[in-house]
Formats: C-alpha cells, structure tokens, sequence
C-alpha cells in the first residue's frame, strides 16, 4: 500500500482509541455525545465519542473503527482534532482537511467523509442529549 | 532460525521462476534465438528441437499427447480461446441470430472465464451461471440439472485460485461426453499440483500457466483434445498459422523451453511437495484458528488445495490486516485493495457475509515456504487480529451481546 508517512503513523499509533463506557452506558451518559457511522458490509464502521465539559467544550474525544488503514487514520486524526474545540468548532472540520493532512489517496477519500460524519453525529447526539437545538434544526424550522 | 523478510505467501497470484527453469531458459535467449516458423536453416531447426521437446513436458504432466498442446501467452488467453472458439465452432446458429448455443459456467470461476462467458451472451449464446454451495464444490449433479437439450460447452475450472477447493472435473467432464457437450477446464491452480490425466479424468479443453507452477510470465498452454472426440476451435488471433492454425504468431521459444521445464520439475517433484506444503497449511490453520476465536476458514474443508487457504477473521477489516502483517505477502478479498468498493465476489457467491468478506486474507504457500515462516505468520497474524479488536467496535457491540445483523446502519 503507498500510504504515507502520517498514516501509517496513525495506524501503527492510533490516539485516544477507547470508548467511555458499555454501548448502554454511553447511551445514557449526558456527557458524552456518540456518532456510530458507516456499515459492516461496506468495510467501515466508524465510532467517535466526544465528552463535553459544563463550558461546552470537548474535552476529551475517544475513537473505534472497523476499516482500513486510511479509515482508523482518519478516525485518530480526529480524535486529536477535537479535544479542546467547543462544539460549534468541532463542526467546522472539514473532510478536506482530513484528507490534506493524512495526504489521503483520491479511492480513500471517503474515509475522510466517514469522519466528518462520525464528528457531526457525534455533536448532535451531545446535543440532543443535552436539549440544544442543533444547527440542522434551526435551519429546518 | 530467524526469518528472511518479506516473506512471500501470495503463491496462488504467482510464483518465483525455479532458478533451473531460468537455467534452462538461457540458451534459447543467447544460442538457439532461431524462429522456429524458419524450416530452411539451423537455426530455426534447433528452434523447433527446443519446442518439441517443452511440447512433450506440458503433454507428459497432464497425460495428453504432444500433438494436442497450443501454446499460448498464458491461461488467460487459454480461456479466451477455448470458450470463444469453442463457441464459434459449434453453435448451432450464425453470428447476429439468438439462441446460437448454451453454455454452463459458475458464479466463482476466474474473470477470465466469466467475462468471455458474458461476451457471448452478448453474442447471441445462453448462459448458465451456477451458484456454488456454501462449501465452494461444483458437483457433476449441478452441471446435470443444468443441461440442455443445446448445451454445446460447458467451462468449469478444476480448482477455485480464491479458496482452493476442487470441483467434480472427471465427473463432470464424464457427464459431458456422455451428452457430447464440450468441456473446458481452467486448471491455473491445478496442474503442476495435482496429478492430471485428461483422458481418466475426461478433459476436452483445458488450460494452464507457466508462472502458477515456478515457470516464467508470459507463457500458458491450451490442451485440445485430438481424439474421442476430436474438438476443433475457432482461432481468435490470426496470422502465420502457428500451433495448427489455433494460435498465430511467432512462439516465445523461452518462455515455452521455461513452461516444458517447469512442467518437468513439477511432474517429479509435485506429490513430495504437496505432501510437505498440506502439513504446513495444516499448520498455519490450526496456529490461527486454535488461537482466535470468530475465524472460519472458507471452502470445503477437504476438497480443497494442500497449499492455500482463505479465512475469514470477523470484526476485523482486510486492508487493515494487511497492513498489520506488512511483512508478510498475502492477498485479501477485502474491496479496499482494489479500485473497486465490493468484496470478493468469489466469497459473496459461497454465502459469505459482506462483513466477512471484507475481512478474508489468502495465504498461498510455495516451493520455497518454510516451517519458520509458517510458524512466524501464525504469530503475526494472531497479534495483528488481536490489535485490531481493540479497535473495532464491531467487536465491543458482539461481546456486549448486540446482534450486528440487527444494528441500522448508515450505508454510505
């Protein structure tokens, strides 16, 4: 596989691989937003949780993946990514910038995409958890 | 002993030309570079010596006699040629009308079976595409229940270069004689394995590749059986009239010398080999599966090729076990090796759930794998899926008891 050097960095040394409890427990803790993406028939499932502070800032962020080297580096990447964002900047990461910082080939551009949307649902669970109109919400109503 | 890295377990896509085969080679790059179309002088005679003499090596290790050898530039065009020309000789209409003739193949045959197979059904033949059973075998009872009354080939490869397992070839190569049906076989895994005999083992057609069995690149051969019953082809490349008229085209005198001493070499030392390579898959499997548990190993259990095995490691994904085990050369079913987003369509047609699909290595061993590398892939490989599970969520949601088939996932 040509990957290079930060993914396989990534891969060989995921960050903040774990998860903040049983998938019960993170269902009911208000703490922690989760966003479970993709599909065990498609090669991916992503896991992203994110535990958010009384300031509304993340605090820590916590990853699973099923999938391939350029999916689990994505994921990693935005792990670190998020730790100490508030919500409204964890929603500003962009697929794009994923893939400029991993150097992402173009066939595994849509692990980026799988990440971003891992980070989105993960905030709007946080959200709906906590009762906060998310952004999609307002823009519906 | 510590092993040499990489180690190479990828025999099944290609092995390492026997250093005596490349011995062999020599003299017909720097003596004997005579055409041997050249019937007037020397060179071209000593040409044709080395010719015959790589005929009669292919024709000895699979039972046929020489006359019934075309060589070709491998199994690909092997295929081509028996399923296209096979069709064109003997359909029962001209080109441009429908219903010119059935064919019977199977979902988990090589691309280079199935697409010429599709070709013609673009061409105006009916096609039988069998669904293997779970275990992988093409029985003779399926190939029965699928004939016709215009039945005129039927292709089936005689082992699967996925999964290794064999199917019913002689049985399904009688049944065919009895109907007076052609039968095509790919044996690109087979031959040079497994003892061959084309007459015992009813084989009308059958092709084979010199890099499979430690020959060069570039050079294959195609059986055509001469007698009981004689079946003729129509050629697809067309030119000087070479290999009786079948195949045009000035022969690749050393790739071919290279194919007749690979055949040699295999003919004396296949049934030690094999002996040798089926106690070190049997190996490699019970070091792997003893020690993980949510593995399965694809295909028959028996009827399966002694050097190769597929299995299947649940709640990990191929790619990234590929490069988990980087230094160890193997080949996944997964989508995310190749350009394309689906998994092996060979698994998928076994049954085999997109999610193990995706998650399937093969591991094909060869003349030069050795009880170290055996025993230094178990461990790698165990390691690999176990660090991967720390990872997948897929595993956490199966421990803590959620059905996976259950879950609604986002496709994306």
């Amino acid at each position: 596989m040509a990957y290079g050097k930060k993914i396989i960095d990534h891969y060989e040394n995921p960050r903040n691989v774990g998860s903040f409890g049983t998938q019960q427990e993170i269902k009911e803790r208000k703490d922690v937003g989760v966003g479970l993406v993709g599909a065990p028939e498609c090669g991916d499932v992503m896991q992203l949780q994110i535990k958010v502070d009384d300031q509304g800032n993340i605090e820590d962020a916590k990853f699973k993946c099923f999938g391939c080297g350029s999916a689990i580096a994505s994921s990693s990447l935005a792990t670190e990514w998020l730790k100490g964002k508030t919500l409204d900047e964890g929603l500003g990461i962009k697929n794009t910038q994923i893939v400029e910082e991993l150097s992402l080939p173009p066939v595994k551009i849509h692990c980026s995409v799988l990440a971003e949307d891992a980070i989105r649902a993960a905030i709007s669970d946080y959200k709906q958890k906590n009762g906060i109109q998310t952004a999609d919400e307002a823009h519906t109503h | 002993m510590a092993v040499k890295l990489p180690i190479y377990l990828d025999n099944a896509a290609t092995t390492r030309t026997d250093p005596r085969v490349v011995e062999a080679m020599l003299p017909a790059f720097n003596d004997t570079y005579g055409n041997p179309g050249s019937r007037n002088h020397r060179f071209g005679w000593e040409s044709e010596e080395l010719v015959d003499t790589a005929r009669r090596q292919v024709a000895d290790l699979i039972g046929a006699d020489r006359k019934e050898i075309i060589f070709t530039s491998g199994a690909t065009e092997s295929n081509n040629l028996a399923i296209k020309g096979a069709a064109s000789m003997y359909a029962t209409k001209p080109a441009g009308e429908k219903n010119r003739g059935h064919i019977i193949t199977a979902a988990h045959e090589h691309k280079a079976v199935l697409d010429p197979v599709k070709r013609l059904a673009k061409d105006g033949f009916d096609i039988t595409i069998l669904e293997p059973p779970a275990d992988g075998v093409i029985t003779a009872q399926m190939v029965k229940d699928a004939m016709r009354d215009d039945t005129i080939l039927v292709t089936i490869m005689w082992a699967n270069n996925e999964i290794g397992t064999i199917n019913e070839v002689p049985d399904i190569g009688a049944l065919c004689h009895e109907r007076g049906v052609v039968f095509h076989t790919d044996a690109t895994q087979w031959v040079g394995k497994m003892p061959t005999d084309v007459n015992k083992d009813n084989v009308d057609l059958l092709s084979l590749s010199g890099h499979k069995m430690y020959g060069p690149k570039g050079v294959g051969a195609l059986y055509v059986r001469r007698r009981r019953p004689r079946v003729r082809l129509t050629a697809i490349i067309e030119g000087g009239g070479q290999e009786r008229g079948m195949r045009s085209g000035t022969l690749n005198v050393p790739g071919i010398v290279g194919l007749g001493k690979a055949c040699e070499l295999c003919a004396l030392e296949m049934d030690a080999e094999r002996e040798r390579l089926y106690k070190l898959r049997v190996k490699l499997e019970q070091g792997i599966t003893g020690q993980l548990d949510h593995v399965q190993i694809n295909g028959h259990a028996e009827k399966r090729l002694a050097h190769l095995t597929n299995i299947s490691y649940g709640f990990v994904e191929g790619e990234s076990m590929m490069m988990a085990v980087k230094d160890i050369a193997v080949s996944s079913g997964s989508a995310c090796t190749s350009a394309s987003l689906e998994p092996s369509y060979v698994l998928k047609s076994l049954g085999v759930g997109d999610d193990l699909a995706h998650s399937s290595l093969r591991m094909s061993l060869g003349r030069w794998s050795t009880d170290e590398e055996v025993d230094y892939t178990i461990g790698k490989v165990v390691e690999a899926v176990k660090k991967l599970r720390e990872l997948s969520p897929l595993y956490d949601m199966h421990n803590e008891g959620i059905d996976l088939s259950k879950v609604e996932w986002q496709a994306h």
